[in-house]
């Protein structure tokens, strides 16, 4: 390569960029079905049909949607800051999609695989409340106002115990590296050798602060429709509204991969043995992937929502010190039984 | 091997005090507000745990963390002082706090936690533990400013402490940040070496800049105009722990650092403690003939005693250093003392900070009379009492070091703070006397009494002090 | 030219240009937008110089922390920033006398440059990724540095909750532990009614 005139950079830039668009097509139409995927789920559980009109079952609804909101006028509110009132959808989803640059979707298949990929994630998630915080100040709303403070107020309480349980995760596979965390989940146990089990309070508050981090019901409360109308996004429509849509979906897939990767083993499947692993590693992580959206969707439908005060309480005065405990017990145990990284 | 340093032994008393602080935050939380005066005595029984085990280290030099944390005589000293400091406000503090119903339990929290950082700051021997030590006592100093937070001019005096404080930090930063470029290394002792007698330009420029954060936390001019409002404004027993304790600390590590980091450059660091001496000398002795706010005026006297006592520094010799530890030993007597007279004046419940309300004091109260008397006498440097002792070894170590006109000027200001010090005595005594204060707390009074007793017995026996601190100031050099 | 330059003069480039708008932008929420676009961008360079931790640390605390504080404290106040900078010019000539007096130094200090007796610094060690080599000397070559650090963050925060935490009498709150154990024998009466005459 490097006889190419000096040139040695040009094809690996070119195989990212071949990768990167290859993983955006794939995510965005994964995202298509997951959105559909999301009614679905919450009409089963209210006893309704949910969306059957377009295509066979409505399998075609989310695409009949992308369509209506490219095709929409933009209506931007005469007194709005212009260019960050633009500039947020855009932060939002181009951010959400980013971060799928450092998920390993089978051994070593990441665009970049690099040493502090929980580090990456985690910065780009404590980016996401800027989408957030713009739109909501560009829009020179109320509402949008009041939801931009929610939003950034639960975020970064969220984020703090969501770092102590990178951190037990850490600590237990002695890596940064998103690769490495599943390679350490590698055992002859099976599924039963993942973190879900010997750190099941770690995945149930990383589940909860998953939720939360991602403004899902029940803690969905910057959109809460019942106070805010419609939260950050109330001025907005047509595609700058959908990058939104697409910002979140994005995010909350973000977080049922980094479920998966931290505590569901990734790739891996659930019983070493043969006749599961003939199937493809990339099969095990979407599949459990989809478990996790699932059980994101049930309890959307399930929860009645919390209300602020609740949030926070639940945030600061249980989570954290949850966290914050099982952060020394784990280093503790691994330290007292000599199974930590020593490296 | 990286932990052969790691030895606990010379950081025992600053680890017992920090971990205390740990748990009396704990307790506090749990037990709630109405346990702030079980915190305070268990935190003053910390203090005096700390003043134990500084008092029993083994004597010589050691240093710990890679070089990061020495613990000498010289220290040790200096540490006895600073929590001697801390233990006199925190006895003197419940009483009045309580009558202001601000008696949280996070006021001896505080108190600890700066006592640790003032320790850490004594002991500092790099630029990095210098500015940590240092941080570490000012930020709890910005929060206890401000502890009467309904109160405006308590506010204000946070705020004003604050941002100032923040501007000297960012000062001291930058110079710290020059010497590091510029001798490659933080240590003091590396400085020295770096140095070896030739001063380049980064490096005054450095050590310009360091001295001017720490005379910003020793209220030396020019960068004393924080102080008279800080501690008129802050609640008066904060105002006590200001005048006493971090200026113990400010002062060993300014020492320290001097002395050193920079023993091959005298001609370079002299020039600077000479003036800021010879200026804050002058502002304390003129700026103070008016006031009329008896803290206030204690503002503009400390920022002169700092004067005198960096005479001592600007000798620069041995001699020149114990006379700054003796200075600061009876500075602390003097001040302590002061200010527990200003804690027992208040009048039908309120506190008086007027220098008028102590008219005719010798008829109401003679017994405190006699003592604030014996205090003002000390601070204006009358013989045969303490003050006196303190300037004469300062001047003494100045003349040795051919600083005539050093020692000349400072003889003439201290006969111009004589007049507003022996006003207040003419006040307690030839005025007419106004309504009798309230009865002061125990603590006060104990505190006021030890302090007048010190400065009377010191010019009777000064033998212990004068020797322990000549010990203290040889393991410098 | 190969490409980590390009990504070099592009990150500077964009970090000097932004930094000049924090300072130049008429709406202090721009400002505050610039200096978040600065940080990214001195990540970006951390990156570059294989501080691969030291990025990804700047942009979580500081723009993903900070920043959101500024940014909220920027919006929040209602300040009237035409008035603000009325006087603004009248200091001009203090702060380039300041900011002459700083580069002049900055000159002289890199004319006088000593060799640091430190020497090169050290060549990374093959194996040892920059986090655990920076894990490695915080907690023990720096450990009472960085113990310290822990204390003074402390202290910010007991100031900051002693200073603004105010205890309000007669609010009612919810005690969780209280609703969870009320069972149905303290919260359920069944009375039988007699029509017509009401409980």
């Amino acid at each position: 390569m490097d006889s190419l005139a000096g040139n040695g950079w040009v094809w690996p830039l070119l195989i990212i960029i071949g990768k990167s668009l290859l993983i955006l097509v794939a995510g965005l139409i994964f995202v298509a079905y997951v959105l559909y995927a999301d009614r679905k789920v919450w009409a089963a559980v209210q006893l309704r049909r949910g969306p059957n009109v377009v295509g066979p079952w409505g399998l075609l609804q989310s695409f009949a949607d992308l369509m209506k909101f490219v095709f929409k006028e933009p209506v931007i509110p005469a007194g709005a800051n212009k260019g960050v009132f633009l500039l947020a959808p855009l932060i939002s989803g181009g951010l959400a999609l980013s971060s799928w640059a450092v998920i390993p979707l089978n051994d070593g298949w990441a665009v970049a695989n690099i040493n502090v990929g929980v580090l990456f994630i985690f910065a780009i998630s404590s980016l996401m409340v800027y989408g957030a915080i713009m739109a909501g100040w560009a829009s020179n709303s109320k509402y949008p106002l009041l939801a931009a403070l929610r939003s950034a107020a639960q975020m970064v309480s969220y984020e703090v115990s969501i770092g102590f349980v990178f951190i037990t995760v850490l600590l237990c596979a002695g890596s940064l590296n998103l690769n490495d965390i599943v390679s350490a989940q590698d055992s002859a146990w099976g599924l039963f050798g993942w973190y879900w089990l010997p750190l099941l309070p770690m995945f149930v508050v990383f589940f909860v602060s998953a939720l939360a981090e991602t403004n899902r019901p029940p803690f969905d409360l910057l959109e809460a429709e019942s106070e805010l109308v419609a939260g950050y996004m109330v001025e907005y429509s047509s595609a700058p509204y959908m990058l939104f849509m697409l910002g979140e979906y994005v995010a909350i897939i973000t977080m049922c991969a980094m479920t998966t990767v931290l505590f569901l083993g990734g790739w891996l499947p659930p019983f070493p043995v043969p006749p599961f692993t003939w199937i493809s590693g990339l099969i095990w992580f979407v599949l459990k992937i989809c478990l996790v959206f699932f059980m994101f969707a049930m309890v959307k439908a399930f929860v009645p929502r919390y209300r602020y005060d609740q949030l926070m309480r639940l945030g600061w005065k249980v989570f954290l010190p949850v966290s914050l405990a099982s952060v020394v017990v784990v280093a503790g145990v691994l330290e007292i039984f000599g199974a930590g990284a020593h490296p | 091997m990286i932990l052969t340093g790691f030895a606990l032994g010379p950081i025992l008393p600053e680890f017992v005090l920090a971990v205390g602080a740990l748990a009396l935050i704990l307790m506090g939380a749990f037990r709630g507000e109405r346990w702030a005066w079980v915190v305070t005595d268990i935190a003053i029984f910390f203090l005096g745990a700390a003043l134990l085990l500084v008092l029993r280290q083994p004597s010589g030099s050691v240093a710990i963390f890679n070089g990061a944390f020495i613990d000498d005589g010289f220290g040790r000293f200096m540490k006895v002082l600073a929590l001697a400091g801390s233990i006199a406000t925190l006895l003197m503090s419940g009483d009045w706090l309580r009558r202001e119903r601000i008696d949280l339990f996070e006021y001896p929290v505080l108190i600890m936690l700066s006592t640790v950082g003032m320790l850490l700051l004594i002991s500092a021997n790099d630029l990095i533990a210098l500015y940590l030590g240092l941080e570490l006592m000012s930020l709890a100093l910005y929060v206890v400013a401000a502890f009467h937070r309904d109160n405006v001019r308590a506010s204000e005096a946070g705020l004003k402490y604050f941002v100032l404080g923040a501007l000297s930090s960012g000062m001291l930063l930058y110079g710290a940040s020059l010497l590091y470029g510029f001798a490659g290394t933080v240590s003091f002792a590396g400085i020295a070496t770096a140095i070896h007698g030739q001063s380049s330009i980064g490096v005054i420029f450095g050590l310009v800049f360091v001295m001017a954060g720490l005379a910003f936390k020793l209220a030396a001019v020019p960068f004393h105009m924080w102080t008279p409002d800080v501690y008129e404004g802050a609640p008066t027993p904060v105002t006590a722990f200001f005048a006493a304790a971090p200026k113990m600390a400010a002062m060993a590590v300014t020492v320290r650092i001097i002395t050193t980091a920079f023993p091959g450059i005298v001609g370079e660091w002299r020039q600077i403690i000479v003036f800021i001496a010879i200026a804050s000398m002058a502002l304390g002795s003129f700026a103070a003939i008016g006031q009329t706010n008896f803290k206030r005026l204690m503002a503009y006297s400390s920022i002169g005693h700092m004067g005198f006592a960096l005479v001592g520094l600007a000798a620069g010799t041995a001699a020149g250093v114990q006379g700054v530890i003796i200075y600061m030993t009876i500075y602390l007597a003097m001040t302590l003392g002061t200010f527990a007279a200003i804690l027992e004046m208040r009048r039908n419940g309120k506190p008086v900070e007027e220098i008028a309300d102590l008219a005719g004091l010798s008829a109401t109260d003679p017994p405190m009379a006699l003592f604030l008397a014996a205090m003002m006498f000390s601070l204006a440097g009358v013989p045969p009492l303490a003050g006196l002792f303190a300037k004469f070894y300062v001047f003494a170590a100045a003349v040795d070091a051919k600083l005539y006109g050093l020692a000349v000027i400072g003889f003439m200001l201290s006969v111009v703070a004589a007049y507003y010090y022996l006003r207040i005595v003419k006040i307690m005594y030839f005025d007419a006397p106004r309504p009798a204060f309230d009865k002061g707390s125990l603590a006060e009074r104990a505190v006021l009494a030890i302090a007048a007793a010190f400065i009377v017995l010191f010019s009777v026996f000064p033998g212990g002090i004068v020797d322990a601190a000549d010990a203290a100031a040889k393991s410098l050099f | 030219m190969d490409v980590a330059a390009v990504f070099f003069y592009l990150f500077s480039a964009v970090t000097v240009a932004s930094g000049f708008m924090v300072i130049a932008a008429r709406n202090p929420v721009h400002s505050v937008l610039f200096l978040i676009l600065a940080f990214v961008n001195s990540a970006g360079l951390f990156l570059l110089l294989g501080a691969e931790f030291l990025a990804m640390i700047l942009v979580i605390v500081y723009v993903g922390a900070v920043a959101v504080l500024f940014l909220f404290v920027v919006m929040m106040l209602d300040v009237d920033f035409a008035e603000l900078k009325q006087g603004f010019l009248q200091y001009l000539p203090l702060g380039v006398i300041i900011g002459a007096i700083v580069l002049v130094e900055l000159v002289a200090g890199a004319l006088t440059l000593v060799p640091s007796p430190l020497g090169k610094p050290a060549a990374p060690t093959p194996g040892v990724s920059n986090t655990q080599a920076l894990g490695r000397v915080l907690y023990t070559q720096y450990l009472y540095f960085f113990e310290v650090a822990g204390l003074v963050l402390l202290v910010a925060m007991i100031g900051a909750i002693v200073l603004t935490l105010r205890h309000k009498r007669g609010v009612r709150r919810q005690s969780v532990a209280a609703q969870v154990a009320r069972t149905k024998a303290t919260s359920v009466e069944v009375r039988k009614v007699p029509s017509r005459t009401g409980v």
